[in-house]
């Protein structure tokens, strides 16, 4: 739509007014805002209820059960060097995942300076970690599997555990699962020129908004799973 | 579609300085390791709690703010992404006061008392 006629009057708006009159100027509420970016959002949105609906239904589980939940500190500890590590594998883990949302701004940023076989190549670095965050959770419901965690018991103390485990972590694997491909298929795209034409490589800073959320998912399963 | 900077401006092009993000990224590891080292010195109670929360609240808003850079958006935007899942938290005081409830409820008929 060639000439957009601003409904604000020429005072400089509040950003209150300014969000009222987006909501009611009859036109697109987002101005500036791509379609593919306000779509992803509102997945993004979406997808915010389906992981708070999870955790709400874990602490409904662990607060009613009138047997112990398992010591997640203890559940999660590895044997490193001969001294027990507590919850080391998930602080791993953590720090992996953080790394690799500070690798995907890295990208975000090279996009928008136009550098796209940089963008590509911190992109496929994302994906790399990713992959390894994926490996080491595989490694961890191994372990569990082998000492008899299952969604239906487990030697450590409520039964309840074992389903929130595996439905959450293995929720939230399947989000870093799929953002490693959508990464992949992004990077590879990115890396061959497909929007050296245009030079609009918002479809980075899209695609990262994925990746970042997945990460954000992580600190709250973080906190509420493995801290309390 | 690509719309061009329409004519009220300042238009969000996200570009911004790498400092910044690797500032906000150094800050995520710090936070991230306090967080694991409530767990490793196995702090206890409203102090477990609270810290766990502080660093938690802390580290999201840094990812959602810088990284998914909703702080250079606009209200329209801002305010249809955070606002919703407040209602998850209305869900979360309903099931904790429904989970009391229920354990009561065990307590008394799943100890033989009942």
């Amino acid at each position: 739509m060639g000439q957009t006629s601003t409904a604000t009057a020429p005072a400089k708006p509040t950003a209150m007014g300014q969000m009222a009159s987006d909501w009611a100027s009859d036109e697109e509420v987002f101005k500036g805002v791509s379609w593919g970016k306000s779509m992803m959002w509102i997945f993004l949105l979406s997808d915010t209820f389906v992981f708070g609906t999870f955790l709400t239904g874990y602490m409904t589980m662990r607060m009613s059960s009138t047997v112990a939940w398992p010591n997640a500190s203890e559940v999660f500890s590895l044997n490193i060097a001969g001294t027990d590590l507590p919850l080391i594998l998930i602080a791993i883990m953590t720090f992996v995942l953080i790394s690799s949302s500070g690798t995907m701004a890295m990208a975000v940023n090279m996009g928008y300076q136009r550098r796209a076989k940089k963008a590509a190549m911190f992109m496929a670095g994302t994906a790399v970690l990713g992959a390894m965050f994926v490996g080491m959770q595989a490694f961890e419901w191994t372990k569990l599997i082998h000492e008899g965690v299952r969604p239906w018991e487990n030697p450590f103390g409520a039964y309840q555990f074992g389903s929130a485990f595996f439905m959450i972590t293995g929720f939230h694997g399947l989000h870093v699962s799929i953002g490693v491909l959508y990464l992949g298929i992004v990077a590879r795209k990115v890396w061959r020129g497909d929007y050296e034409k245009k030079g609009d490589y918002q479809i980075v800073e899209i695609t990262g908004l994925y990746w970042h959320f997945v990460d954000l998912v992580w600190v709250f399963i973080f906190a509420f799973f493995y801290l309390w | 579609m690509a719309h061009a900077e329409n004519a009220s401006g300042a238009e969000p092009e996200q570009q911004h300085p790498i400092g910044l993000y690797l500032k906000i990224w150094g800050l995520l590891f710090v936070l991230s390791t306090l967080s694991y080292m409530v767990d490793y010195f196995q702090f206890q109670g409203m102090l477990r709690w609270s810290l766990i929360l502080i660093f938690m609240v802390l580290k999201a808003g840094l990812i959602v703010a810088v990284f998914m850079h909703m702080m250079w958006e606009r209200y329209a935007l801002i305010y249809l992404i955070t606002v919703p899942p407040l209602a998850i938290l209305v869900l979360v005081a309903f099931m904790a006061l429904e989970s009391n409830y229920v354990y009561l409820l065990r307590m008394v008929y799943l100890s033989g008392f009942g």
